[in-house]
């Protein structure tokens, strides 16, 4: 049997994080079973290295495309996918005596990252085949066949569910901010997995061979109704989503104009402002600036939260950053109870006085 | 433009969530109760398409009595027809939910130009309702959208253009109606509920649908608090004195070089 992970490319080349980590977890899935790993992208063969998959503990790899299949149409993108999974060479039309995807049913798991793409693909097969599907899981098992554990988010990830997955294929997503970056290698989840394995091909090498063939999925009316056509104007800057530094302001700003400083700070340190729900809500700042469940999802180094109190709401948002301090006049806050470091005080002081203090450092 | 927003019943959680002591509920003894957020945004853009447009906004739950609470909080919102698919509280799966919605909504022969939803629920996070609902009805559907401009032709709605960001691309989707799309927080900016809307929303009629369900392959077995909570920060001082010592962490963490 083998689990079947979707990657999402990256218009520079390559996969993009949130699929390699995504990767991460379906390689567990298959080391709990000792089944194979297989990985499929919707674009020409060279999207992604061999390299890059073998890296990753890929067996075998599929660049689906068709002249009719150039942008993003999730609908067609299930299709395809069942097409695969059905039979990765002709794609012939599912049998339903063969099971919910027909054909030889040699997938046990179909895999992608949570995100708008991979959650809205996954949403369609399920919707296809009649199969269920967990979203924004963190880890999975094979417990018997046809049947997974599973630990996922609820809650954005301030929830943690442990649940059992009964379905002859198991279609999951991965919440990509609470998989380690240093676990999308081959070699650290392996060894994490299957502590036995010495001598076995760990994969990590990079002298593996993962060929990549080509599959040409057989759509049906209607799978291209729902098509994105996108624009080109990409924002220019640092992304919240991928920012090494966010400077976060909350309730405490005080109102529009007292941004200022944060910005000075975010600037200094290379970095970007995020803000807590309260701030989009009362319209002082857009809410594309929103850290937290229903804004982004950060992963930087360093999150500065300041005058914000730390709801479950803005956890869920910056639970992926590696070091927290806050900046709050409440020592009491739940924000202190989670941060790594705090100090009390009103950040209207801390803030320009911080920001003297680094420039005070460079020449 | 005739619209039916489908919104979920959640507690209102602040600063920290509790488990119930049997590890398969959060504990609400303390917490009131909400919509999804991107839900309430789902009610405001379909209030805002029918004050433009004309036509009524249909509100719909799947919950236990007390949702019609939640229904009557969106009627306060400018919603002028609520549905309550009523349960006996216990948790439906993705695909039970969306076997009744589909029901309640007119089977094949959907009566509403468009079906809107929240992105994903606050509280189980399942991102597929409104997905398994437009495939039930053999409608277009599209997830996650912060943008919705309705195209009429002629005197009737006849496209959406719905767009969203998506790794620093605008992606644009040019649906036909009636459609199912699911929105996020940030499409707009919810109004308060008027005096009026909340006097009206109060003598309105809730009309109840009891539906009957079967659990799907996903079963919860705990439910439980992430490790690390609960920790506590390292002080680093007070007021300006400590920034002495926060300059020293940002340098040690390699952000000042």
């Amino acid at each position: 049997m083998t689990v079947l992970c979707l990657i999402e490319t990256d218009a520079g080349g390559g996969g993009v994080d949130a699929s390699m980590r995504a990767l991460a977890v379906a390689r567990g899935l298959a080391g709990s079973a000792d089944e194979e790993l297989a990985a499929a992208w919707f674009g020409p063969a060279e999207a992604v290295s061999p390299g890059e998959l073998a890296a990753a503990g890929v067996g075998r790899a599929w660049a689906i495309g068709s002249a009719e299949l150039s942008g993003y149409a999730p609908l067609a993108w299930a299709r395809a996918l069942a097409g695969l999974a059905a039979d990765p060479v002709t794609g012939s039309a599912a049998d339903p005596a063969a099971g919910p995807l027909g054909g030889s049913g040699w997938i046990s798991a179909i895999v992608a990252a949570a995100t708008d793409h991979g959650n809205e693909v996954l949403a369609h097969l399920g919707a296809i085949t009649g199969l269920p599907m967990a979203a924004n899981c963190v880890s999975a098992a094979r417990i018997a066949p046809g049947k997974c554990r599973l630990v996922r988010q609820r809650w954005a990830g301030s929830l943690i569910e442990d649940a059992v997955l009964a379905a002859p294929v198991a279609l999951l997503t991965v919440a990509a901010d609470a998989v380690p970056a240093d676990a999308v290698l081959a070699d650290a989840v392996l060894a994490e997995v299957r502590p036995a394995a010495a001598g076995e091909p760990a994969g990590g090498g990079g002298d593996a061979e993962v060929s990549v063939e080509v599959y040409q999925p057989e759509l049906a009316d209607g799978d291209l109704t729902v098509l994105a056509a996108e624009s080109a104007d990409r924002r220019s800057g640092v992304s919240l989503a991928s920012a090494r530094v966010v400077v976060g302001g909350g309730r405490g700003v005080g109102g529009p104009d007292g941004f200022a400083v944060l910005e000075e700070l975010a600037g200094l340190l290379g970095g970007v402002v995020g803000v807590s729900r309260v701030v989009t809500s009362e319209g002082w700042r857009p809410h594309r600036q929103q850290v937290g469940q229903t804004g982004t999802k950060i992963t930087p180094e360093l999150y500065l939260a300041c005058g914000i109190s730390g709801a479950i709401q803005h956890m869920a948002g910056c639970q992926g950053a590696k070091t927290i301090v806050a900046i709050n006049t409440d020592s009491g806050a739940p924000i202190v109870t989670k941060a790594d470091y705090a100090v009390i005080g009103d950040l209207h002081e801390v803030l320009p006085a911080l920001v003297e203090a680094i420039k005070a450092r460079r020449p | 433009m005739e619209i039916c927003v489908c919104v979920k019943r959640v507690p209102m959680v602040g600063g920290a969530i509790m488990v119930t002591p049997d590890g398969l509920e959060v504990d609400t003894t303390m917490s009131g109760f909400t919509v999804s957020p991107h839900e309430e945004c789902a009610v405001e853009e379909a209030v805002q398409v029918a004050e433009r447009l004309g036509g009524s906004v249909t509100v719909l739950t799947l919950g236990p009595p007390e949702a019609a609470g939640q229904l009557r909080d969106m009627l306060a919102l400018g919603a002028s027809r609520g549905i309550l698919l009523q349960t006996d509280g216990a948790e439906w799966g993705p695909m039970a939910t969306a076997d009744a919605i589909a029901e309640a909504v007119g089977g094949g022969s959907v009566t509403y130009d468009l079906l809107l939803f929240g992105n994903e629920a606050a509280d189980t996070g399942g991102y597929q309702v409104p997905v398994r609902v437009a495939h039930l009805l053999g409608l277009p559907c599209v997830t996650g959208i912060k943008g919705l401009e309705v195209v009429p032709a002629g005197d009737r709605p006849e496209r959406i253009l719905a767009s969203r960001e998506y790794r620093g691309t605008e992606e644009v989707f040019d649906l036909p109606l009636p459609a199912v799309v699911s929105v996020k927080e940030g499409i707009n900016l919810p109004r308060y509920p008027s005096l009026p809307g909340r006097l009206r929303a109060k003598r309105a009629t809730i009309e109840t649908i009891e539906p009957s369900w079967e659990p799907d392959g996903l079963r919860k077995e705990r439910l439980r608090v992430p490790a690390g909570a609960g920790k506590k920060a390292q002080v680093l001082g007070a007021g300006t004195e400590a920034v002495p010592a926060l300059v020293s962490l940002l340098d040690e963490l390699g952000m000042l070089s």
